[in-house]
């Protein structure tokens, strides 16, 4: 086996009674801790829990033209979100696909951290600086960089996770809105950036700093919340909380051939900017209206619903399950299901075949389970 | 983290044990397979009076991470299955020998001799896992 990649904070879990650790992509990291799966996905719902998210990448534009360029790259609009904010966009291919999704964050005028999926950092990289169509609009000013060794990024999510982290930092996070940053935040002394962000559907924080600091902030948050009932959670529980809140998974619900219409993100797509790589491509899908689009089932007979199954209507296979399994929350059986534009409506029944046998199942509306966020909006 | 074996059961290189009693046996997973799966969110109720061939897939187990599936240990036809399982599928990582998934009555307990016996299976998981 290759040697897997550990993250900075490998060291500060590694150790841990009860931790699983799994190749995740050529990363060893934890599936889950001691408290298991489905109780972190819960006290995450209910209190709040710590990750480790350390192996997303972090790749840095700087330099004259950079919010320019950016605005050719994604299907959102850059350069008129303020400093301090953050967008979720989309990297599309020319066919409208998927390269990756990612949050941008604006540092500066002309200064941007990207945050992309792990296994698709070198990716993204060669695609923002040499692969994509536009590379040769990128001005000779404009520096980029893959910064990801450099930096540990922490998830502290639940309702709880405010709490906690304001009695560590010298800034007030009832200030920080949803989907903003602070950055050059002191935690415990250490100089960090602080986004109201998450991949749980609760509030919470992504805190970023350097990789050194890392295991230090990692056990001063984990010790500072544990009597109250915080705990570390696992990868296994991320991908379930994201479920529920029906958030795209790259190589799930996003893919080279599934862009953001495909995966329910039309929202994320900025028809009003100028032009952008894809955007000739999605206004085409779009106007045929021949394209797939997700949609939520809870199922009514019993099984598990995963990645590739096939969706049945009235015997017609109409899709696939891009996501699925057990809703920890609703204590049912819930996936997300890609089937043509209009094919489905909410109360129709489908039939998934789970191992051989056709299993029913009803459209739902998602997401799954909704929760309001913290912080002034 | 060491699993428990217990004692006077066989068991199959796929993990499943066997509780023999009479012409029947009684099948479920060891305590190294449901520590591997990890929490199981569900079991798949074979059909009784289904023929099975030692080596068949009977049944699924789902955990939280991943489907596994169940090999019949030997051939028979199903004479009974576990339906608390259906409502309950936590009792296999709670009490994976207390918990059978589904007997056979076989057609030939000579089959029986193919299987590990508890040291074998020690020794077994020892050179075949970490």
């Amino acid at each position: 086996m290759a040697q897997l990649k550990r993250t900075a904070l490998y060291p500060a879990y590694a150790e841990a009674e009860g931790v699983k650790l799994i190749d995740f992509g050529g990363w060893e990291l934890p599936v889950q801790f001691a408290a298991g799966i489905i109780a972190e996905h819960k006290r995450v719902r209910s209190n709040a829990g710590l990750f480790d998210v350390s192996h997303m990448g972090e790749i840095f534009l700087e330099g004259k033209g950079a919010a320019a360029y950016l605005d050719r790259l994604v299907t959102g609009q850059v350069s008129t979100i303020k400093e301090g904010a953050c967008l979720y966009t989309i990297l599309c291919n020319g066919r409208g696909g998927a390269v990756d999704d990612l949050l941008v964050y604006r540092l500066g005028e002309e200064r941007f951290m990207l945050v992309v999926n792990a296994a698709n950092t070198e990716k993204d990289f060669a695609w923002i600086t040499a692969d994509n169509p536009a590379a040769s609009e990128k001005g000779p000013d404009l520096h980029i960089e893959d910064q990801s060794p450099r930096w540990v990024q922490i998830a502290l999510q639940g309702p709880r996770a405010q709490e906690y982290l304001q009695e560590l930092v010298d800034v007030n996070l009832q200030d920080l809105a949803f989907y903003n940053f602070f950055d050059g935040v002191s935690l415990a002394g250490v100089s960090t950036l602080i986004s109201r962000t998450g991949y749980t559907g609760e509030d919470g924080f992504e805190i970023y700093c350097e990789a050194a600091e890392g295991p230090g902030i990692w056990r001063t948050l984990l010790n500072h919340g544990a009597d109250r009932g915080l705990i570390p959670c696992g990868l296994g529980a991320r991908d379930t909380l994201r479920l529920e809140a029906r958030l795209p998974l790259y190589g799930h619900e996003l893919t080279e051939d599934a862009g953001p219409l495909e995966a329910g993100l039309k929202i994320f797509v900025n028809f009003e900017k100028g032009d952008f790589i894809g955007r000739a491509a999605l206004e085409e899908i779009l106007r045929n209206e021949r394209y797939r689009v997700l949609r939520g089932v809870r199922m009514i007979d019993r099984g598990v619903p995963r990645q590739g199954y096939r969706v049945y209507r009235e015997d017609q296979p109409v899709g696939e399950v891009s996501s699925g399994g057990k809703s920890p929350s609703l204590d049912e059986f819930i996936a997300l299901v890609r089937v043509p534009k209009g094919s489905l409506k909410t109360g129709d029944h489908i039939q998934i075949e789970i191992n051989g046998k056709r299993r029913t199942g009803e459209v739902v509306a998602t997401p799954f389970y909704k929760k309001a966020y913290g912080g002034k909006q | 983290m060491s699993s428990e074996i217990k004692k006077g059961l066989k068991y199959a290189e796929s993990h499943e044990w066997v509780r023999v009693e009479g012409n029947i046996a009684y099948v479920g997973i060891s305590d190294y397979a449901q520590e591997s799966l990890g929490e199981i969110v569900f079991v798949e109720i074979p059909d009784v009076d289904d023929e099975v061939k030692k080596g068949d897939e009977v049944t699924t187990i789902e955990s939280v991470k991943a489907a596994s599936s169940i090999y019949a240990p030997v051939s028979g036809t199903i004479s009974e299955v576990n339906e608390s399982l259906e409502d309950e599928p936590e009792q296999v990582n709670q009490d994976p020998y207390g918990t059978f998934l589904f007997a056979v009555d076989m057609n030939d307990p000579g089959e029986l001799d193919s299987l590990m016996d508890a040291a074998g299976y020690e020794k077994f998981l020892a050179e075949h896992e970490e």
